[in-house]
């Protein structure tokens, strides 16, 4: 078995983009590592009461107050003179983040904690059996935002959350996809280098949400990349650096594998107002790669 | 709840999810593998090893039959056979 610090035996999904995600950033930030946990599928699927499948400090109290509890662990290591050679992550799930713990992150970043925020951006509360979240992209097909005569899905746009972490003037932001795994790893290991309060927000299919295949985990979250729904970019002191896209493909190809947005397929209307929304992305993170 | 409750690091591993397994498991080929590690990379249990190339294999004792190894491999040399074939 490879050594890594997030051990199988956790209680995921066949195919759980989440999952990947977790032991990316864990094996890329090492041993010396401390981990507060938001409430959230991560939370649960990790750590099944007797166990635990992180082999590093890890702790969990409530759904929104990892941040917090990081900012605590921070501090006292820097009591002890201990934080430069220890790391401290806070993460959490896209509703334990953007909605519940939204205002515990907030301070972490204004206060200036030297904290590494990474949310895991699966875009519902999937734990709790796919309720929609601040993070679930506009006529997502959710349990609370079911599509029908009088609805059209989620009817609420995604909430920009990198760019809200990115106004608190921190150094280090960025966005990573699970199609992109080595990515993530190069993100994690530049945010830990840097001094000061860092937020990631990886994007993570869940095949059981999304409706989707479970071996088609990379392929999704490769396609929201490519069609600029999901765009990859970092703010380093504030300055836009974006992860170019060779050939920007319809949205239709990211929609049409996934049962979530399958109401959209029959109209043309809905798919414009989607097609909209990643024609923004491309322009506002200028992801177009030059001709 | 009185007080705190701990648990020893990854001790997950005495849960062998290899059980959740119902149709497919992943069969290494080991012809054209060229080592870029991406199975590695996105097996979601992290049970894929190995160095060099056609050298990798996974744990089936965890490995819940997702089949992204074999969706990603570039070189199409993993294989999802069924539960019944001896690999």
């Amino acid at each position: 078995m490879t050594e890594t610090l997030f051990k199988p035996g956790h209680t995921a999904c066949a195919g759980c983009g989440q999952a990947i995600a977790a032991r990316l950033v864990i094996d890329a930030a090492g041993k010396n590592t401390m981990i507060a946990n938001n409430t959230g599928c991560l939370e649960v699927f990790s750590t099944k009461y007797p166990e635990s499948a992180w082999c590093v400090p890890w702790i969990h109290s409530l759904f929104e107050n990892c941040a917090a509890v990081a900012s605590g662990i921070e501090s006292g290591l820097k009591y002890l003179g201990k934080k430069d050679t220890i790391n401290v992550i806070a993460q959490g799930g896209d509703g334990g983040t953007a909605d519940i713990g939204l205002q515990a992150l907030s301070g972490m970043l204004e206060r200036g904690h030297d904290v590494l925020y990474v949310c895991y951006d699966n875009e519902a509360y999937m734990n709790t059996g796919i309720q929609r979240s601040g993070l679930t992209p506009t006529t997502s097909n959710t349990t609370t935002t079911p599509p029908g005569s009088a609805s059209f899905g989620n009817p609420r746009p995604k909430k920009p959350m990198p760019d809200i972490a990115a106004a608190h003037g921190i150094p280090y932001v960025a966005t990573a996809s699970v199609g992109y795994p080595q990515d993530i790893q190069k993100k994690v290991k530049k945010a830990l280098s840097i001094k000061g309060p860092k937020y990631i927000q990886i994007h993570v299919p869940c095949p059981l949400g999304w409706r989707h295949e479970s071996s088609q985990t990379s392929e999704v979250a490769k396609l929201a990349v490519e069609t600029g729904l999901y765009p990859i970019f970092e703010y380093e002191n504030g300055q836009l650096i974006p992860r170019k896209i060779a050939s920007v493909k319809p949205v239709e190809e990211y929609l049409k594998v996934q049962g979530r947005f399958k109401h959209l397929l029959k109209d043309a209307k809905g798919l414009k107002e989607i097609q909209a929304v990643a024609d923004y992305n491309i322009k506002k993170y200028q992801l177009k790669a030059q001709e | 709840m009185k007080g705190h409750m701990t648990s020893k690091p990854g001790s997950s591993v005495a849960n062998k999810t290899g059980s959740w397994r119902t149709e497919v498991k992943p069969k290494f080929l080991r012809k054209n593998c060229i080592a870029c590690r991406m199975c590695v990379y996105i097996c979601p249990e992290g049970i894929i090893s190995g160095e060099g190339k056609n050298m990798f294999g996974c744990d089936l004792d965890y490995c819940k039959g997702c089949g992204s190894c074999a969706a990603i491999c570039p070189k199409k040399d993993i294989e999802m056979v069924s539960e019944d074939e001896k690999i």
